[in-house]
């Protein structure tokens, strides 16, 4: 370990040498010169992390703090699923359980391909995002997990991203490098969880998918505890594949989630969806890429969000297409319903077109539930509380309905309608 | 069963009703008509319970209790029911579970077992028949999509569902063409009986010819200036509005 500081004493940090020793270095030098974002910061404008940060966390160095926390009450019920149990971001093989034969997982600290090594970093840049550069340089753990040419994994791999704090505060980070062969197909699900006080988590997620690959992943976060995360997931995808991805936030003190799709190749769809619904002081940042490299694809966003009590979410949505993308078609759609005069949003979309045979269009827009739905509802005999919650789950079905996994969807299906008739 | 007594409403700050009585019995049908802006369809909302309208004076009993303390929920639990000029779209919510929650809310409401799904359904496919609508169309998004004559015939299905003692039809004839007027009113006849009550609001007589009134009553300026039987109603078919005003601006 190589200890190196800056000014800013949440970044106190250690230097791991391993494998990954030069990309840390480059990381920590690009942190040394740009510390972490300032409150006018333009891609964390509406998110002060680095305050709320510097209130809660003296270093943001992860300590490896073992975790004695019971993981099967975070287990999805009736869902079959090849599980991976990450505790205060350190990997749990005797918690993990893969059967499928098509999928190679290798903890990255034991690999010694050059070629995958070279991979990390290498789509998630340091000098692209503070939190990225961070995460670079303070990794603790993490997976190269392989999906082998035609193999199409039914059952779903579940990433448990838990966090036991109930000892004393937790700062985790992993890094996960994802290959989709061509003409494979798996789902993977990340799940968070946290007991105790309060957490800090970074995780940092490349994703390759080959041609004809199919990518499906989902992000479930619905924290109870004190959670601060940072989580960016970058995926490249080559020709004819299909990326689908769904960000569910639920709970949470600060959430930033990054996720960044370049479509290198003809022929690829792409679908992002997400689900904020959000109370009490919870703020949920989505920042989502779609970047158009090539012609003929298709990319098709839907974020929606509720806001309640003092909640905050925020949306940035960019589409480029660039020069050579012609025959492009981009959809993007931002939705908000605010509940309370303290709750709010901040919605941001970003169109980038330098090809002139596209097909885009985008839209965002926030308001208070319809007064006349309902009352229309009302005037059946519907109470005005079942009536909101009525409204709220048919606003957020539009995106549950978009889940293929039945297990998954129920479960998801589940956790909203239980938040709906609970806080809202 | 209905008594409005003195009704004054604003909306803002104009005031649209100025003064309404109106007596509704059991078995019932009663048509308020009038030129356009003359309160017609405030009055309908007041009644409902919509909350844009301050109510500035005046009372409303229904069924001996005093309605406009009641919420809009509990209005439609007493039986008040309301057939919108302009039923909303609520994409997301199919006709049936909006029923099916609406019913069995108000069936608790009254002290009765709700009803599990196989008696909803049951019920629900009588009701259907009865209004002439297709079970297609409930098992869509509520309203979404749905053509003018589609809404209506919907929104006769749910009075048909609820059984309200008292139906207040808000131009309920607007939009439609004479084939799917006639459906909807052969829907509202079919529903009719000596112990509920209808108040058909329309500002065109051909409604009346399906829907057939015991008393019509025109409204101006947020009063009632003439009541009288469905023979007023023909008149004004005739003669238009403009005498009414006349003789109301020379009474006021």
């Amino acid at each position: 370990m190589e200890a190196v500081a800056t000014t800013n004493t949440l970044l106190q940090l250690n230097i791991k040498q391993d494998a990954f020793l030069e990309i840390r270095k480059n990381a920590f030098a690009y942190l040394e010169k740009t510390g972490l974002p300032a409150p006018k910061a333009e891609e964390y404008k509406f998110t002060p992390i680095t305050r709320v940060l510097e209130k809660n966390f003296s270093s943001l160095q992860p300590e490896g703090n073992i975790g004695k926390v019971d993981v099967a009450q975070f287990s999805i019920d009736a869902l079959q699923a090849e599980r991976i149990v990450f505790v205060n971001g350190i990997f749990e093989a005797s918690l993990s359980s893969i059967s499928a034969e098509a999928i190679h997982i290798q903890q990255l600290s034991s690999i010694q391909d050059k070629n995958v090594i070279s991979k990390i970093g290498s789509l998630a840049k340091s000098n692209t995002d503070s939190f990225v550069a961070l995460n670079t340089v303070t990794f603790q753990d993490g997976l190269f997990i392989e999906v082998k040419a035609n193999h199409k994994i039914e059952r779903p791999i579940i990433i448990h991203h838990i966090a036991d704090a109930s000892v004393t505060k937790v700062v985790a980070a992993t890094r996960n490098l994802i290959w989709v062969d061509e003409n494979a197909a798996v789902t993977v699900i990340e799940k968070y969880d946290a007991v105790g006080g309060a957490v800090f988590s970074s995780h940092v997620n490349e994703v390759f998918v080959a041609k004809q690959g199919s990518f499906t992943y989902k992000l479930i976060q619905n924290d109870i505890g004190e959670r601060y995360q940072f989580t960016h997931t970058v995926i490249h995808q080559q020709s004819n594949s299909h990326v689908n991805c769904f960000a569910l936030c639920l709970n949470g003190k600060l959430i930033r989630n990054n996720l960044h799709l370049l479509l290198d190749g003809e022929h690829i769809d792409s679908h992002m969806y997400g689900l904020y619904l959000l109370n009490n002081d919870t703020l949920a940042d989505n920042h989502t890429v779609v970047d158009h490299m090539k012609p003929n694809s298709i990319s098709n966003e839907l974020y929606k969000g509720v806001m309640d009590g003092n909640a905050k979410g925020v949306f940035n949505g960019k589409i480029f297409v660039r020069q050579d993308a012609q025959k492009t078609n981009a959809f993007q759609s931002n939705r908000n319903i605010l509940l309370s005069d303290a709750a709010g949003v901040n919605t941001k979309p970003q169109l980038e077109i330098w090809a002139d045979d596209v097909k885009c269009s985008h839209g965002c827009t926030s308001g208070q539930l319809d007064e006349e739905a309902l009352f229309y509802l009302q005037a059946r005999g519907i109470s005005k509380a079942s009536a909101k919650a009525l409204l709220l789950y048919a606003f957020a079905g539009e995106v549950i309905e978009k889940i293929e996994n039945e297990t998954i969807r129920k479960y998801i299906d589940g956790l909203v309608a239980e938040r709906l008739n609970q806080h809202f | 069963m209905l008594n409005i007594k003195n009704l004054q409403a604003k909306i803002e700050d104009k005031q649209i009703l100025k003064g309404i009585n109106l007596e509704v019995k059991p078995g019932e049908v009663h048509a308020i008509m009038g030129p356009n802006g003359s309160g017609k369809s405030t009055l309908a909302s007041v009644l409902a319970g919509r909350e844009e309208y301050e109510v500035t004076g005046g009372e409303v009993t229904f069924l001996g209790k005093d309605l406009l303390a009641l919420a809009p929920e509990e209005r439609a639990r007493e039986g008040v029911f309301l057939a919108f000029q302009y039923p909303v779209e609520i994409p997301g919510v199919s006709t049936i579970n909006f029923m099916k929650t609406a019913v069995n809310q108000i069936r608790e409401a009254r002290g009765l077992q709700t009803l599990d799904a196989v008696s909803f359904l049951q019920v629900m496919k009588e009701k259907m028949k009865l209004v002439e609508i297709d079970q297609s169309l409930l098992n869509r998004s509520l309203n979404e999509g749905f053509s003018g004559g589609e809404k209506k015939r919907n929104e006769v299905f749910q009075m048909a569902m609820l059984e309200p003692k008292l139906s207040i039809l808000d131009e309920t004839d607007s939009g439609l063409d004479i084939d799917a007027l006639k459906i909807v009113a052969n829907g509202v006849n079919k529903l009719k009986n000596k112990n509920n009550a209808t108040i058909v609001v329309t500002h065109y007589q051909r409604l009346l010819d399906y829907i057939v009134p015991d008393f019509v009553h025109v409204l101006y300026k947020g009063r009632i200036v003439k009541s009288g039987t469905k023979e007023l109603a023909l008149e004004l078919e005739a003669k238009g509005y403009d005498w009414i005003k006349e003789e109301a601006e020379v009474a006021g």
